[in-house]
């Protein structure tokens, strides 16, 4: 047996990539509370920071002053809305670049973007301009029910259609194209719809595209987070079967395993989480395809079981930190959550890969 | 001495046939119908031409492509009957493909050989890590276990590869041409170290290679897969002899030297030449002939070179007929005076009987 010749010289241990994470992933969470504070405690209104912690830690003292309605009302379900779209879009990205094995794999690869933005401009031309514009303004952009409604719907309906083609489709490449058809078609669909439609119309579609934390409260928030949670729960269990794909469908395949199985699994997380998010807060580019990556140079592993945790609390981080930023501090005005997580996050990746020892080892 | 009655085998196959679409009126048979048996500690080499089918053959015995007819058992049981985890307990494969994870270190490419015996989240017990280090410790990668997999150079990853197929700890190991990329050294370190492998550890290894005289020296069997599909089963030596190897591999221009058990490269046509000698010298001073077009004989003949063996520097003797011999301290020096004797005496080379 080989076992029985192993020399003294190879002691038997845990590999030191394996503690070192730890410190790493305790940090970041440290750093994700910071932001979240963070996020509560900026805004148009000032609110002194003791304030905010009290709030925060649920012995705030009176519930009905102005600053408790609003930490609790607006600025709270927003801070938890940007935590849980950093992990969920970090999360989905990350699971995207490895089953495809494609660095610029995101969330978006699978068309489920595109189709929510499709459910979306489907209720608009429904409602009419007049219509359909007054009750998105009078709902609230991404407060309203037939805006989450629709995008859930579009979402659904193109993740159906991937998940029946993947079932059939036995190559990885082959069903990352099915995904970028679908997705290409969809947007088509967007394009035409915006061709023949008057100037209003559009205007209101292209604000829910610039992406929205506020406004996701109550029983959104709660199925927001639900649905995100699941996605996050099926993602975490896939850990071992992405390590596995790492080295390709063939190795995993004679590593025991069950590649179609695996594959259904991860593009329903993804499904969950890219589509969820989508529906409640509009497209937010960027994070699902970048994050991954950053957390790669960070922890500089590809080992799953600290990457899945890795990427979720780098991506909660960089979106509190985007929100706190787009709030502009100081100032009345805020600017769209898709705006500034691309304006602002786009160059920290790119120093961050650029300086990394080679640009091929920041994939996987 | 009287050999033992052969074991049961790890790996059989009865009518089996590979190839493409199985299931459809379309399918294509690549290979087929083999008889095939893998036995423990035996290191068995899958010789063949490009297209015959090598890959096709390892890819459906390590169960990634489904056979198109036929029977095949791993362990005594039916492939189709194992699951996905079962199978990689069985068998485990290096293959040709490349793969960008180039941050996973060593170490951790070679845990993933643990895969198939570990639980949902793919923690490692102290006994898998054992396992780990071993694997290591037999493919002499336990220095570099730190290192990225990406700074590795093609025989290091070779390597690492077959420590992770090792890993796997599983009776039969497929390797699909595991010697490609290499260079020499590394490619006859490779084969000794699976030689020795599957002798040492009692499990069956097969790799698919070009390496034609690497294989002849290494392989307890050969399979020889020919164009035409037919596969040819048996020790090395007795393919040779039997002409199985010639006729396999038999092409226009291509000829098997059964004794040299290398293929000619030159088809020498021009005058003859006897030559006198012995060793390593007489070896490669037959090899410049052939090439500058000589045919080499042992027989006596006009032209003749005469490598005298014993303790001094070789150097050559060129003798034409009954003149005196002239004599030279290197094939280069032989060689360049060669063409201008002949040429000056070409009709006493041709009058020669």
């Amino acid at each position: 047996m080989i076992t029985a010749q192993h020399p003294a010289g190879a002691e038997v241990q845990a590999p030191q990539a394996a503690r070192r994470p730890v410190g790493w992933l305790l940090a970041l969470a440290a750093l994700v509370a910071v932001a979240f504070v963070l996020d509560v405690a900026l805004g148009p209104v000032r609110i002194p920071l003791p304030a905010v912690m009290r709030l925060l830690l649920g012995h705030g003292g009176p519930h009905d002053t102005a600053a408790a309605f609003i930490v609790n009302q607006i600025r709270l379900p927003k801070a938890l809305t940007a935590l849980v779209v950093g992990m969920g879009l970090a999360v989905s990205g990350l699971q995207m670049q490895t089953l495809f094995r494609n660095p610029l794999a995101g969330p978006s690869v699978l068309g489920l973007t595109a189709g929510a933005g499709l459910g979306v401009a489907l209720v608009m031309l429904a409602g009419g301009s007049a219509a359909g514009g007054f009750a998105v303004r009078q709902l609230g952009l991404s407060g309203s029910w037939a805006l989450v409604l629709a995008a859930t719907t579009g979402a659904a309906l193109v993740l159906l259609l991937v998940l029946a083609l993947s079932v059939r489709v036995r190559d990885n490449a082959v069903m990352l194209i099915v995904g970028l058809m679908i997705a290409s078609v969809t947007g088509a669909v967007v394009s035409l719809w915006q061709y023949f439609s008057a100037p209003e119309q559009i205007q209101e579609y292209l604000l829910w595209t610039f992406g929205a934390l506020g406004g996701v409260t109550g029983t959104h928030l709660a199925v927001l987070s639900t649905v995100v949670l699941a996605g996050l729960g099926l993602a975490f269990a896939s850990a071992k079967p992405l390590n596995a794909l790492l080295l390709g469908e063939n190795y995993a395949r004679s590593l025991g395993l069950n590649v179609r199985a695996s594959r259904t699994l991860l593009i329903a997380s993804t499904s969950l989480l890219a589509g969820g998010i989508t529906a409640f807060c509009g497209p937010i580019g960027f994070v699902g395809i970048a994050v991954p990556h950053l957390t790669r140079a960070l922890l500089r592993t590809a080992d799953h079981r600290v990457l899945l945790p890795g990427a979720s609390l780098v991506g909660a981080a960089l979106v509190l930190a985007c929100d706190c930023l787009a709030q502009l501090p100081g100032s009345q005005t805020a600017l769209p959550i898709n705006v500034v997580t691309s304006l602002l996050g786009a160059p920290v990746v790119l120093w961050v890969v650029l300086r990394g020892r080679n640009i091929r080892s920041a994939h996987a | 001495m009287m050999m033992p009655p052969p074991p049961a085998p790890l790996l059989l196959a009865e009518d089996l046939a590979v190839g493409y679409f199985p299931g459809r009126k379309s399918a294509r048979v690549v290979a087929g119908p083999l008889q095939l048996a893998l036995y423990p500690g035996e290191l068995v080499c899958l010789l063949g031409p490009n297209g015959a089918g090598k890959s096709t053959l390892l890819r459906t015995l390590a169960g990634l492509q489904p056979p198109l007819t036929g029977r095949l058992e791993i362990g005594g049981v039916p492939l189709a009957n194992l699951s996905a985890a079962g199978r990689a307990r069985q068998l485990s494969v290096v293959l040709t493909d490349r793969f960008e994870a180039a941050a996973l270190t060593v170490r951790e490419l070679v845990s993933l050989g643990r895969h198939p015996h570990t639980g949902w989240l793919g923690g490692l017990t102290a006994h898998d890590h054992a396992q780990v280090a071993a694997a290591l410790a037999a493919t002499g990668t336990t220095t570099f276990a730190a290192r990225p997999v990406g700074e590795l150079s093609d025989g290091e990853r070779q390597k690492v590869m077959l420590a992770r197929a090792l890993a796997q700890d599983t009776p039969v190991v497929l390797l699909d041409e595991p010697t490609a990329h290499l260079d020499l050294p590394n490619r006859v370190a490779l084969m000794r170290l699976l030689h020795r492998l599957a002798r040492g550890t009692g499990k069956a290894i097969l790799l698919s290679t070009h390496e034609l005289d690497l294989a002849l020296q290494a392989a307890d069997r050969v399979w020889l897969l020919p164009a035409t599909g037919a596969l040819r089963a048996g020790p090395p030596e007795d393919l040779v002899l039997n002409g199985t190897f010639a006729a396999a591999f038999e092409r226009e221009g291509l000829a098997f030297d059964a004794t040299s058990g290398t293929f000619a490269l030159h088809t020498p046509t021009g005058p003859t030449v006897q030559i006198v000698g012995e060793g390593a010298a007489a070896f490669w001073t037959r090899r410049a002939l052939e090439r500058e077009g000589f045919v080499p004989t042992a027989a006596p003949a006009a032209l003749r070179v005469t490598v005298p063996a014993g303790p001094q520097a070789p150097h050559w003797l060129v003798q034409l007929g009954e003149r005196p011999a002239q004599s030279h301290e290197t094939i280069e020096a032989l060689l360049r005076a060669l063409p201008p004797l002949i040429i000056t005496n070409e009709q006493a080379v041709r009058a020669w009987p």
